[in-house]
């Protein structure tokens, strides 16, 4: 089958997921990976993340649905499909009597790949990695034990890319030196699916977020179209005296009365050039309103989780 | 085929062999040398003959099959369970490899152990005693389909077990003893009724025999039965590890 351009690399339908004596880990995922994007699948943890990676791995087995990665049936024609794969995954899992070379060259005859010295150097250069090539990978630190996790994944040349939290316990130059791997990857057309439950992380580097908590994936969207979702602020003015109603000169701010009349909310696009915080402070001023404490607060993406969450009830 | 796959698994598990190559030499070395001290010198020096062999030559296709059996369980378990311990299996699982070539790349490297260590062993015996083999080919290849189907059992109990310790039950509490009752220092024949008849219930008299026929040309049972068995106990490790693979227990959640 050809590779066609335009269509989904990873296709997902009805995938679910049910442990053994254990929680129901996905509820019938749909998901559209496109070829050559970025994408961060965020949730809190516990969400189903993992589960979803290994079972588009081969490492869980699904309870139900399909899987095509590009094209090829992960159950009938996992050869295929599974050679278009590389993963990183979460825990810090090596061989550690294996060499930095060794083990490298070793994941990429596992995945039916003639040996590339020349590739395989360029791989570990790029990784900083070479200088360490001989090194035993117990004698590595955590930080260059993920760089050899990477390093193996990359090994056989795969289309498609899975990050589990690829930043778990890594420090701030490793993390900016993944993004530019991570960058670079995708300019040479390498799609990459990473996990994570830091939304800064999805911000810096994806092209589309899907949101994922309780083994449901809540949406998919671009990331501008969440971020703006996420960069919902909230004004609260705790009043002097309550008020009954919001009076109408305000009506262009549409602000909200909570408790009991006690606070004037309102929310704002932090995004925005013009979050028309003077201009509604200005009316609430002329208006005679007296506040006596004043708050702004940001919807995290945990509120985020919650409200999705919630409105799947 | 993944060619380049099972050769990756067969070089990684062949080097862990090499870093402890001498242990893995020198233990079955010197065991060996210790039960021809013990039972070719100490008591061969009372028997003589056993069915017209040399007592001390008796004794070589029993303690070879005895090291096999152990070291190919030893080996093979540890080869798979490892990766599960430390969490490596990830690799494995999400490579595109069938379960067969899997098989292939662990099982080969383990049985190619078992070998060396049966051939070190039959070295190591020249030195003790004069030891004809009537039919050498037929030899080599008997040591082949028992290593072989032994290291396939101790691949399936390194799936299958849950922590170090049940990687030792099944060789400790089944198969030593299995073989010290299975004819390994003596002749079936000698025994009086009804452990004669008891002992040929245990499948690894017939292993032992069929082996020690390649030897010496006799043996306490058929020649043809004991094929049968080896052959039968291959198969039956063969099935159980296609239905470990088939239906992911003990592997994939």
């Amino acid at each position: 089958m050809s590779p066609d351009t335009n269509s989904a690399i990873l296709r997902l339908q009805g995938v679910s997921k049910q442990y053994r004596d254990g929680p129901t880990a996905l509820h019938s995922v749909d998901l559209d990976i496109r070829r050559g994007e970025i994408f961060a699948l965020l949730g809190p943890n516990g969400a189903g993340k993992t589960t979803l990676i290994s079972i588009v791995c081969g490492i869980v087995t699904a309870s139900a649905g399909t899987i095509l990665v590009d094209g090829h049936d992960a159950q009938a024609d996992y050869k295929a499909a599974r050679r278009r794969i590389g993963l990183v995954p979460q825990e810090l899992a090596t061989d550690a009597f294996e060499t930095v070379l060794a083990t490298v060259s070793f994941s990429r005859r596992l995945f039916g790949r003639a040996a590339d010295p020349a590739y395989v150097e360029r791989l570990l250069r790029d990784l900083s990695l070479w200088e360490k090539r001989s090194a035993k990978i117990k004698d590595l630190s955590g930080g260059m034990k993920r760089r050899v996790l990477i390093a193996k994944a990359l090994a056989h040349e795969p289309e498609l890319l899975f990050l589990d939290e690829p930043s778990a316990g890594v420090d701030v130059a490793l993390r900016r030196d993944m993004w530019t791997l991570v960058r670079s990857l995708r300019d040479r057309g390498v799609t990459i699916i990473l996990t994570t439950h830091y939304i800064e992380e999805a911000e810096e580097m994806a092209d589309r977020v899907g949101v994922i908590a309780r083994g449901r994936l809540l949406l998919v969207e671009d990331k501008a179209a969440l971020m703006r979702k996420l960069g919902k602020r909230e004004l609260d003015l705790t009043l002097v005296e309550p008020l009954g109603q919001v009076p109408v000169e305000l009506a262009e701010w549409s602000p909200t009365l909570e408790h009991d009349g006690h606070v004037l909310r309102y929310v704002f696009n932090a995004t925005d050039e013009h979050t028309g915080i003077p201009g509604f402070l200005r009316r609430v001023g002329d208006l005679g309103l007296h506040f006596k404490d004043l708050e702004t607060a940001k919807s995290s993406l945990e509120d985020i989780f919650v409200d999705l969450v919630e409105r799947e009830r | 085929m993944n060619l380049h796959g099972i050769w990756a698994i067969y070089r990684f598990e062949m080097a862990r062999f090499g870093r402890t190559i001498w242990t893995s030499l020198a233990v079955p070395v010197i065991t060996t040398s210790l039960y021809f001290i013990v039972f070719g010198s100490a008591i061969g020096s009372q028997m003589r003959e056993v069915s017209g062999v040399p007592y001390g030559a008796f004794i070589v296709p029993g303690l070879m099959l005895l090291a096999i059996f152990s070291e190919s369980i030893l080996n093979a378990s540890l080869g798979i369970y490892m990766p599960k311990f430390t969490g490596t299996i990830y690799e494995i699982l999400s490579a595109p490899l069938s379960p067969i070539e899997t098989v292939l790349g662990y099982v080969g490297a383990a049985t190619t152990k078992s070998l060396l260590i049966g051939l070190i062993i039959f070295a190591t015996a020249h030195l003790f005693v004069d030891l004809p083999v009537a039919h050498p080919v037929l030899m080599l290849l008997y040591l082949l389909l028992v290593a072989a189907a032994f290291c396939l059992f101790g691949f399936a109990i390194g799936i299958l077990a849950n922590g170090f310790e049940q990687l030792q039950v099944v060789p400790l509490l089944i198969v030593t003893p299995l073989t010290f009752l299975g004819g390994a220092f003596y002749s079936v024949q000698i025994l009086p009724e009804p452990w004669r008849t008891v002992t040929l219930f245990n499948p690894v008299v017939y292993l032992i025999n069929g082996f020690r026929w390649t030897f010496f040309g006799q043996s306490d049972v058929g020649v043809g039965i004991s094929l049968g068995v080896s052959f039968a106990f291959l198969c039956a490790c063969l099935a159980f590890v296609t239905i470990i693979f088939r239906t992911g227990w003990r592997l994939k959640a």
